[in-house]
């Protein structure tokens, strides 16, 4: 990779020495993570963020007056702020904290979906969907006629935009990913919201490969509701969030119910606590959040800028390398230009199965997804059963690259090419 | 770790470069059943024509298409090879088997099974030293088994 002096604010070896699973050594050699599109590795903040609040301050939060609730509260609502902060909501109450992506996407379809979407109603998606924003939908039209409609894909992998306006004719809503898990491919977000909201739909955004990865600005976006994960921005899994406007949110229905989220309940019924706490039933993943703020602080130390220019660079070394050693015995998926891409890339390899190429992948202890990276429609319109993932995240440089690519040419000597 | 060899015997690459009863079969008459891993995506359709009924019956002819992996492939083509021309009573110890092989928990062993061979499909019992791949290993197997069921209830 040559060298460039305005990265020098990036150090990759230091980045390294963070995460100790990298010094993880698996038959004497060291591992190659590059699954980070699944899920990403933990740094020591992190890790240890999260041990110190359970050997110390762990506690149920909004519940209990003594001091030791009132610090696991403010810990918990920490963890909000620092959200809001990452990706420059307007306040901290619009952040609220779910399972997992998955499921923010599921209170979208069935609190807003539910209360605003009835028969004859139209929502529109792209073919570059994770299924976690299709298959809510698909649940929903299963009771209601409501009409799902594709915005399709270039050949290079972008969103094909020529017949937008005729899709989002009388759409309700347009819900779209930012960044694709399979193709890496970066969307017009602001453009696409712009769009949307001209053809008086909603705008909602599944950023969860996004925000890890990039500097998110759900304002200058003007989105109206966005999802995303901890667990793939350093953070640990089990916890999730739904960024919304106030107004929104305000005014949609509670998706589960039951504790946390009601202002009082009597034998006739329930009245609902304000956001956030309306969609947050129950007890949350409080350790989690605690573990969450933690990486939204390495995350913020490190810089988004920094992180996604040393992104591009590796991204472009990766497409470079591997096109230039493999040739036509490669097909990467997706743009060639990194500017609209992550450092996602999906490819078919001469012959082979994803899983055998995974598999003697792994004998290098070089880690990436063979399958259809729940996006089956997307592999439909690629005409393809599965590809191997290899992702990238802050701690991937050009030596794991080149451990994948002398891998790869591993495979070749197996299966006799 | 086991090493790849222990996977990729060379028995089972033939298979992969060169599988056996790859095709389809029309149907009817032919029972047409189709089996797929969620986890990766592959999907293969299995064709079987049985000849007879109950304890004569006879596995007449297999035909095996879709895509997969070296595992699944291989497995399926052995499979084929293995269960053509045999009772059905056979063609399902063979089943139990390959799954007993694989390690897979809850599969009721008839007296009588030890004695139909598995032959080449010994090959495949590196697969229980990488678990991820004994689904693969037992695609096509599930397929025939669901195929079987449904010659038997026609």
């Amino acid at each position: 990779m040559a060298p460039n002096p305005s990265h020098a604010a990036f150090d990759l070896e230091a980045v390294r020495k963070e995460f100790p699973i990298l010094s993880r050594q698996i038959d004497g050699k060291p591992l190659v993570y590059l699954d980070s599109g699944n899920t990403s590795q933990k740094p020591r903040q992190v890790i240890d963020a999260m041990s110190d609040f359970l050997e110390q301050s762990y506690a149920p939060i909004n519940r209990s007056s003594y001091r030791l609730a009132g610090e696991a509260t403010e810990a918990f609502e920490g963890a909000r702020t620092a959200v809001a902060r990452l990706i420059n909501a307007a306040s901290s109450d619009e952040v609220i904290f779910t399972k997992n992506a998955t499921e923010s996407m599921n209170l979208i379809v069935q609190s807003w979906g539910r209360a605003n979407l009835a028969d004859g109603d139209v929502v529109l998606l792209t073919h570059m969907e994770h299924h976690a924003n299709i298959v809510p939908w698909q649940q929903l039209a299963a009771e209601r006629d409501i009409e799902i409609r594709w915005v399709p894909l270039t050949a290079d992998g972008q969103l094909d935009l020529t017949t937008l306006t005729q899709l989002l004719d009388g759409a309700k809503a347009f819900s779209f990913t930012a960044m694709s898990n399979v193709l890496g491919t970066i969307t017009p977000v602001a453009e696409l919201c712009r769009a949307a909201h001209d053809a008086g739909a909603l705008a909602i955004v599944d950023a969860c490969q996004y925000v890890p990865h990039n500097v998110t600005d759900v304002r200058a976006w003007d989105a109206d509701l966005v999802a995303f994960s901890s667990h793939k921005m350093c953070g640990p899994s089990g916890i999730g969030m739904l960024w919304g406007r106030m107004a929104l949110l305000d005014a949609m229905p509670p998706f589960l119910g039951g504790g946390n989220m009601i202002d009082t309940v009597t034998l006739d019924g329930f009245t609902t606590a304000p956001v956030p706490a309306k969609f947050e039933a129950g007890t949350p993943p409080i350790t989690e959040a605690v573990g969450l703020r933690a990486a939204v602080e390495f995350l913020e130390q490190l810089g988004m800028a920094n992180i996604r220019r040393h992104e591009i660079d590796l991204t472009r070394y990766a497409l470079d390398t591997l096109n230039a050693r493999f040739g036509d015995d490669i097909t990467i998926y997706g743009p060639d230009d990194v500017d609209v891409r992550g450092g996602v890339l999906s490819f078919a390899f001469r012959d082979l199965h994803p899983h055998d190429v995974s598999q003697v992948l792994d004998e290098r202890n070089v880690c990436v997804r063979a399958g259809h990276h729940c996006a089956k429609p997307l592999m439909q319109v690629l005409d393809v059963q599965s590809t191997t993932r290899a992702s990238f995240y802050l701690y991937n440089g050009p030596d794991d690259v080149d451990t994948l690519a002398d891998a790869l040419d591993g495979a070749s000597d197996i299966f006799g090419f | 770790m086991p090493g790849l060899e222990d996977l990729y015997r060379e028995i089972i690459l033939d298979h992969y470069r060169t599988p056996r009863n790859r095709g389809e079969l029309e149907s009817p008459p032919a029972i047409e059943s189709r089996g797929h891993n969620p986890l990766c995506g592959d999907e293969i359709t299995l064709y079987l024509i049985v000849d007879g009924e109950g304890d004569d019956a006879i596995v007449a002819d297999v035909k095996i298409s879709g895509q997969g992996c070296s595992i699944s492939q291989s497995s399926a083509s052995m499979m084929t090879q293995a269960v053509i021309g045999k009772p059905v009573s056979d063609a399902r110890a063979m089943l139990r088997r390959f799954k007993t092989m694989m390690g897979i928990d809850g599969i009721d062993e008839q007296p009588g099974d030890a004695d139909v061979p598995l032959g080449d499909l010994e090959a495949l019992q590196g697969v229980v030293k990488f678990p991820v791949r004994i689904k693969c290993a037992v695609l096509g197997w599930n397929t025939l088994a669901d195929a079987l069921d449904r010659a038997a209830a026609t």
